[in-house]
């Protein structure tokens, strides 16, 4: 996810956009109070940013905070402190960042305090640690907590079905809306929530434009790093406003002439070199040493075309969902469903060997992250399976989101020097 | 001729192998990494030359007829006359570097007398060092590092006691004095010490009443034939320090898997566990890698674990395989990290356990860690290939064979003597593979090495 720290991937004016949008949305928050509006915590996975701004509360991403303050290189103090008031070694340490952020005073990247929320949203999308985390924080704050649970896809069928459907649909006109209402003292208006979901669909057009473009040889763009910087203001705090629908207007007319030019994706060393090798990734990416962990990539000339990263917040581009101001409940409910997170093992599978098809990639890298106990699981026999659907050889290296004791670059960069020198060899003996 | 260096560049040691264009192996040399691997990649290489030098003498050697029926005496007897003469050249190193360190303020007053017992001191060791090499002898390894220190230690601690010296601080003037003479490779001229070794080894092999000129020739045509390097890869985890392009470097996993596969070309599955490295490959028939493991965030089960074990158990690396076989039962060990198998150790022994039976429970630990790390890559296939430092070890093989056994049926498993070598094996056969296709890239390299 993208935040105000961003690797400066480059200057354009998209991202100086995009600065712009979460240093105010930062402003916003930390003077809430001042500004008379209401703060809520909420997920990245299927958020409802559009619902949210219906009642003109604020959002609040720890996932985001945490990993913003990796790569301020703060998170691995927070986590100590965390660790200090007694939470173990091995609990996920987004939880864990969060929880030492608050230790220290909740102060955001603009040097203020983050009000107290006013509610806690619940999204659940596949994620079991979100529970324990919102409870830890309900503790804290003792505010409203509303919870939409969001059925796993379990049957392995890869199927929303219409019971689930309705079942989320029925939690957010029983549970959510009235919370909200009650939070924010706003009447919900379903026509300024199908205003919001208009703007959702023309950000979410050119954002799976811009990720596609990685169809080309050489791809413009990276779909796993340079990804991070595309999918920020759609999966944060800004899905459904006009800021994200010029941003999204404004990528698009950058990679737009930089495929023109034939040019590859921008790092933060400049231009990359010649494309060599194609990957489609799975997992996040390591947070406490992102360029570092970058440049293990493009120094190689490897480019990641497509990424389950890049879907995380929701899923675009794969089974062409939109947000539909037709039906605006009935369609964030579809959304959180079908977020990745949100799908079983054979779907993300099938997924990750359709990209590698499509893509034309070279094969499967998965960084499984070493205290995320709810993806971890299955990420092997993931691999496994790709290399079988498709007979390109898949690789694995473990690091963690946002505790720096779990980068350790001479064992990831050996495993990922590895792999492409094996790419290498099997092309040769093609 | 035209040759091809593979080197490997391991946390514990550094492997060099030398190829012939006919893709068969001269020579090897093995030296400990030590904190600098430029010295340890100079120093492989030039054991690596050495043998290569034997083997070419060897071929030699084939025409003198008085030599035919005792090629392995007489060949046995020249390599470790060579090698006391380098041991011997090293010693005066070190003990000139010694010396040289005794200047400073410290030593004002007893200066004269350090030196003094420094130089009884290396005398000693000088006198000691042909039983060193004798016929049989048994050295505890084959580092000088490692032979020489210990000596030295058990020398200089009497001395200084006769002189009433302090020990400390000459152990102090032989830590830094180690680490220079180390970084240095030796720098003494080859042929005379290959020379004088041929002298001494007629004269030890008196009894055959051979005649050192007849070696004369075949030994200079040996040392005089050109060793043209053409190409050279490196792997290992120092590979980066390698003064070489980029082009030149391999990762370690394709260098074992190739390597493996080179041993034994029905290689299906590899299982490396080095120094601080399990590694679990799986090749096709050609030997070209289809998938790998490797440990991750902990070291525990690879060599370094066992000489830990060693450690706490005041025992050598190489003595732990023997006791741990003599085992009339296996100890549970649970422990997946070093240190508190290091406690569980002392626990099983304060409850009665025999050090043998923990010893095998220990290895057994070991090998589940790689089996599990072997199943991770995609499990065995026939034929099962183990390599690396601790498959020497025959309480790791025996409990390994026991179970793959009951994991996956009846394997051929291959265990070659010399599979230190096999990451620089595959490492050579890249360098001559790339030399084959395209020798652009030789030039500039030949010049930085």
């Amino acid at each position: 996810m993208s935040n105000d720290n961003n690797p400066e991937v480059k200057k354009d004016t998209s991202m100086l956009k995009q600065k712009e949008m979460i240093a105010g949305n930062y402003e916003k928050l930390t003077n809430a109070k001042e500004l008379g509006l209401k703060t809520s915590s909420t997920f990245v996975p299927g958020n409802l940013n559009e619902l949210t701004r219906c009642f003109d509360i604020v959002n609040n991403l720890p996932e985001i905070n945490a990993l913003g303050n990796a790569m301020r290189k703060q998170s691995g103090a927070m986590i100590s402190d965390a660790e200090k008031m007694g939470h173990s070694e091995d609990v996920c340490t987004y939880v864990k960042a969060d929880i030492g952020m608050m230790a220290k005073g909740n102060i955001a990247p603009n040097g203020k305090p983050m009000p107290n929320p006013d509610m806690l949203l619940l999204s659940y999308t596949g994620c079991y640690t979100f529970l324990k985390w919102f409870e830890l924080l309900r503790e804290q704050y003792k505010c409203p907590t509303v919870m939409l649970h969001v059925p796993y896809q379990g049957d392995g069928k890869g199927q929303i079905t219409q019971s689930m459907r309705d079942y989320v649909v029925k939690q957010i006109k029983e549970e959510v809306i009235p919370t909200m209402e009650q939070v924010s003292g706003v009447k919900f208006d379903i026509d300024k929530l199908r205003e919001l979901m208009r703007n959702s669909a023309k950000a979410e057009d050119n954002l799976v434009w811009v990720l596609q473009s990685a169809k080309k040889k050489p791809s413009p763009i990276d779909g796993y790093f340079g990804a991070v910087y595309y999918i920020g203001p759609i999966f944060s705090a800004f899905r459904g406003t006009t800021d994200a629908v010029e941003f999204y207007d404004l990528l698009r007319g950058e990679i737009q002439e930089r495929t023109d030019k034939g040019l590859g994706p921008v790092t933060p060393d400049g231009e990359m070199g010649k494309e060599k090798y194609r990957l489609v990734t799975e997992g996040p990416p390591n947070w406490t040493n992102f360029r570092e962990f970058w440049k293990m990539f493009y120094d190689e000339g490897a480019v990641c075309v497509a990424s389950s990263y890049s879907k995380v917040g929701g899923v675009y581009d794969y089974d062409g969902f939109r947000h539909d101001p037709e039906n605006p409940i009935e369609s964030l409910a579809e959304y959180c469903l079908g977020c990745y997170t949100n799908r079983n093992l054979p779907e993300r599978t099938k997924m990750m060997a359709d990209y590698i098809e499509d893509y034309e990639a070279d094969g499967l890298l998965i960084n499984s992250i070493k205290s995320c106990n709810s993806f971890a699981a299955g990420e092997l026999l993931m691999l496994r399976e790709v290399e079988n659907l498709t007979g390109k050889p898949g690789a694995f290296i473990e690091t963690d989101l946002v505790d720096p004791r779990y980068f350790s670059p001479a064992n990831v960069k050996n495993r990922l020097e590895s792999y492409f020198q094996m790419i290498e060899q099997k092309r040769q003996a093609a | 001729m035209k040759c091809f260096i593979g080197i490997d560049l391991g946390s514990t040691t550094t492997k060099a192998v030398l190829m012939d264009e006919d893709k068969e192996v001269l020579g090897q040399g093995i030296t400990n990494s030590r904190s600098n691997y430029d010295t340890a990649a100079a120093v492989s290489k030039q054991e690596a030359m050495i043998s290569t030098r034997f083997t070419l003498m060897r071929r030699g050697f084939e025409n003198v007829a008085s030599a035919k029926d005792s090629m392995d005496d007489i060949m046995s007897s020249l390599e470790r006359n060579f090698r006391l003469e380098q041991f011997r050249e090293q010693l005066d190193d070190l003990r000139t570097t010694c010396k040289g360190f005794v200047t400073d303020d410290r030593f004002k007053a007893n200066a004269d007398a350090t030196k003094a017992v420094l130089d009884t001191t290396f005398n000693q060791l000088n006198d000691e060092a042909a039983a060193l090499f004798a016929p049989g002898a048994k050295r505890k390894s084959d580092f000088f590092r490692d032979i020489a220190g210990g000596s030295f230690m058990n020398i200089a601690e009497e001395e200084a006691k006769k002189a009433d010296l302090s020990y400390d601080l000459l152990l102090n003037v032989y830590d830094k004095s180690i680490i220079k003479v180390e970084n240095r490779p030796p720098a003494g001229d080859m042929n005379n010490k290959f020379t004088r070794a041929m002298e001494n080894a007629v004269e030890e092999l008196s009894a055959l009443g051979l005649n050192a000129d007849d070696f004369a020739t075949a030994m200079t045509e040996g040392l005089d034939i050109e060793l043209e390097e053409t190409y050279v890869v490196g792997t290992g985890y120092g590979r980066v320090r390698l003064p070489f392009p980029k082009e030149h470097i391999r990762s370690e996993i394709l260098c074992h898997g190739l390597g493996a596969h080179i041993m034994y070309p029905k290689t299906r599955t590899v299982l490396d566990i080095g120094g601080q490295d399990t590694k679990a490959i799986q090749v096709d028939t050609a030997g070209i890698v289809e998938n790998f493991q490797m440990n991750d965030r902990c070291a525990a089960g690879c060599g370094r674990y066992l000489g830990y074990i060693a450690d706490e158990m005041n025992m050598g690396v190489h003595e732990l395989g023997p006791l741990a076989s003599k085992a009339t039962k296996v100890a549970k060990i649970n422990s997946t990290c070093t240190v508190f198998a290091g406690a569980e150790l002392r626990d099983r022994l304060a409850l009665g356990e025999k050090r043998e039976d923990v010893l095998a429970g220990l290895h057994r630990a070991i090998i589940l860690r790689a089996l599990s790390i072997i199943s991770r890559s995609g499990g065995i296939t026939d034929e099962f290939t183990f390599t690396g430092g601790v498959a020497n070890n025959e309480a790791a093989v025996k409990e390994l064979k026991k179970l793959i056994k009951e994991n996956y049926g009846e394997v051929t498993i291959n265990i070659d003597p010399e599979s230190i070598y096999t990451g620089a094996l595959g490492a050579v056969e890249f360098a001559r593979r790339a030399a084959k296709g395209d020798l652009t890239g030789a030039e500039e390299q030949l010049g930085a090495a």
